[in-house]
């Protein structure tokens, strides 16, 4: 066994969880809402580059390119017409509601899909891999890396170089003074959500390409994400994927080991993490 | 005719009546003091006009419409805008941010930018990269009269200008007031010091138990009438 190409493949897949965990981050950090039906909204953004590329033939990449504006329009539209109602000081009903909509997406998947797997074309970039001497490196695992951190350095950037961050930040921090400075605190929740789900849609697409996929997926990937968030400090975005690392290379570590220690490999890092730091690797200052 | 005025408004925390029938008028380039005890209702009253509390639409009425039950988001946006209790700048913003927030939905026709609120209080300027809830109280208090002017308001709401701050950063925010003032924005000033009060107001309002108790120009108030006003006739 190779140590040094475990550690490698472990943090590139870190960086898939990053992508499935970011979109739950930034809801969480600005309305306190957590999305049960975030891996659920992945796989439907999954069977959405499927149906485009074949509807129109197009490569998955550019598929999923396509699908963001649709998937920017689906986030605002359910943050507007349906969690914008729920939010409020009881956390109850939103949690209730998102749990709802996880079981609305997957039964419509099974009917509109059927309960086959499916999985994204991904030619020759899938099987594709750099030779660096000690390790071989999957190009697919590395554009997955490469698209989490540049996901959460363009979100990085939104959010303390911008306006719309300027007004994601003072919402998050109290909304009824945002309001008292012209802002729309429900306005605001609809564009956050929005963004959430074009990164969806591009951990959509990592998620397609690399594993196959059926409608009862997504849960799975709303724990790694889950896990992620807490292990990195709730609001914190780099550590985020700090968390998706981590998790990444208990799981990679824990099937070198023995290949069914994979799963739970990786929920004993979380359970791990949070003995030490409750709060996670890089908490908010003030909450 | 007025620019802004209250006609008839009650307010309700669930059960409790906080205010009763309460009548305020503001006129334009004036500025109105309201007084009175812990409680009296000052702040529910702001929070009426600001549109955080929302109410019957005729209830209030500004530039001759009724705004009542707008949301504090249309109602800043129609150029009310508040200096709100406790100051409540934003912890993840800068003293710069906490400013440029105030401008970034409204920008009003007048004196206020970045640089004019810097050249009204000095002191922000050196401080404009710390986080706001790093400051003094006092300082605090300058950004958010900042923050509030940065979108150059037709109204200016202050609850609480001074409460918990110490003399000397009472002075400078005081002294900055007139040229606050002739900015042209109408103001409400909510101030527990009444001496203070008298001195910079244009009319003064005493509230109690969520009533107006008394109102009038300060020099045509007594002494003894404000002290009936503010704690109840039979003191
Ligand atoms: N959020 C609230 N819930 C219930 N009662 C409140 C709330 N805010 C204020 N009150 C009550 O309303 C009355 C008026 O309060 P307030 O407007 O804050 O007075 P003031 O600003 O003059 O001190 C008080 O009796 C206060 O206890
Ligand atoms: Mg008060």
């Amino acid at each position: 066994m190779n140590w040094i190409d475990t550690i490698v493949q472990g943090v590139l897949l870190g960086g898939l969880y990053a992508l499935f965990a970011s979109g739950l981050s930034l809801v969480f950090g600005i309305m306190r809402l957590v999305n049960l039906a975030h891996g659920d909204l992945i796989v439907l953004g999954a069977y959405l580059i499927l149906l485009i590329v074949s509807l129109l033939g197009l490569s998955p990449f550019v598929a999923a390119m396509v699908a963001l504006p649709l998937m920017f329009a689906l986030g605002y539209g359910l943050q507007k017409f349906v969690l914008n109602r729920v939010l409020g000081e009881d956390i109850l009903p939103p949690l209730l509601v998102t749990f709802g909509i996880s079981i609305v997406v997957q039964n419509a998947l099974l009917q509109g899909a059927s309960a086959d797997t499916q999985r994204l074309p991904a030619g020759d970039i899938g099987v594709a891999s750099l030779n660096l001497g000690i390790v071989n490196i999957g190009v697919l695992p590395l554009l997955t890396f490469g698209s989490a951190v540049g996901v959460i350095l363009i979100l990085n950037h939104v959010f303390y170089r911008t306006a719309l961050g300027r007004a994601f930040r003072a919402t998050s921090d109290d909304a009824t003074t945002a309001s008292l400075m012209g802002i729309r605190p429900r306005a605001v929740f609809a564009q956050a959500t929005g963004i959430a789900m074009m990164i969806v849609t591009i951990a959509a697409l990592y998620l397609g390409l690399r594993a196959s996929f059926d409608p009862a997926v997504g849960p799975a990937r709303l724990i790694y994400a889950f896990e992620a968030v807490i292990i990195g400090g709730l609001g914190s975005l780099w550590g985020t994927l700090a968390g998706g690392v981590i998790i990444g290379l208990a799981q990679t570590i824990g099937a070198a080991i023995n290949p069914e220690w994979q799963i739970l490999a990786g929920h004993v890092a979380f359970l791990l993490v949070l003995l030490v730091k409750p709060r996670g690797l890089f908490p908010r200052a003030f909450d | 005719m007025a620019l802004l005025s209250t006609h008839g408004l009650t307010a309700h925390y669930g059960q409790f009546q906080a205010l009763f029938g309460v009548d305020v008028t503001l006129d334009a380039g004036e500025c109105v003091a309201i007084i009175g005890a812990n409680g009296a209702g000052k702040t529910t009253l702001m929070r009426s006009i600001s549109g955080v509390l929302r109410n019957e639409s005729k209830s209030i009425r500004y530039r001759d419409l009724p705004i009542g039950s707008l949301a504090a988001d249309e109602v800043m946006q129609r150029g009310i805008a508040m200096v709100p209790e406790g100051r409540r700048l934003f912890p993840s913003l800068t003293v710069e941010e906490n400013l440029l927030i105030g401008a970034q939905v409204r920008k009003g026709q007048g004196p206020w930018t970045l640089e004019a609120i810097y050249e009204l209080f000095p002191i922000l300027k050196e401080r404009r990269k710390n986080a706001g809830t790093a400051l003094s109280g006092g300082q605090q208090q300058m950004v958010a009269i900042g923050r509030a002017l940065m979108s150059n308001p037709d109204v200016l709401l202050c609850d609480e200008i001074s409460l918990g701050l110490a003399p000397v950063v009472i002075r400078d925010i005081y002294n900055a007031l007139p040229r606050i003032r002739a900015g042209d924005a109408a103001m409400i000033i909510v101030e527990q010091d009444i001496g203070q009060a008298l001195k910079v107001a244009d009319r003064v309002y005493c509230m109690m138990e969520g009533r107006v108790t008394l109102t009038g120009t300060p020099q045509a108030l007594s002494r003894e009438a404000i002290h009936n006003a503010y704690f109840g006739a039979a003191a």
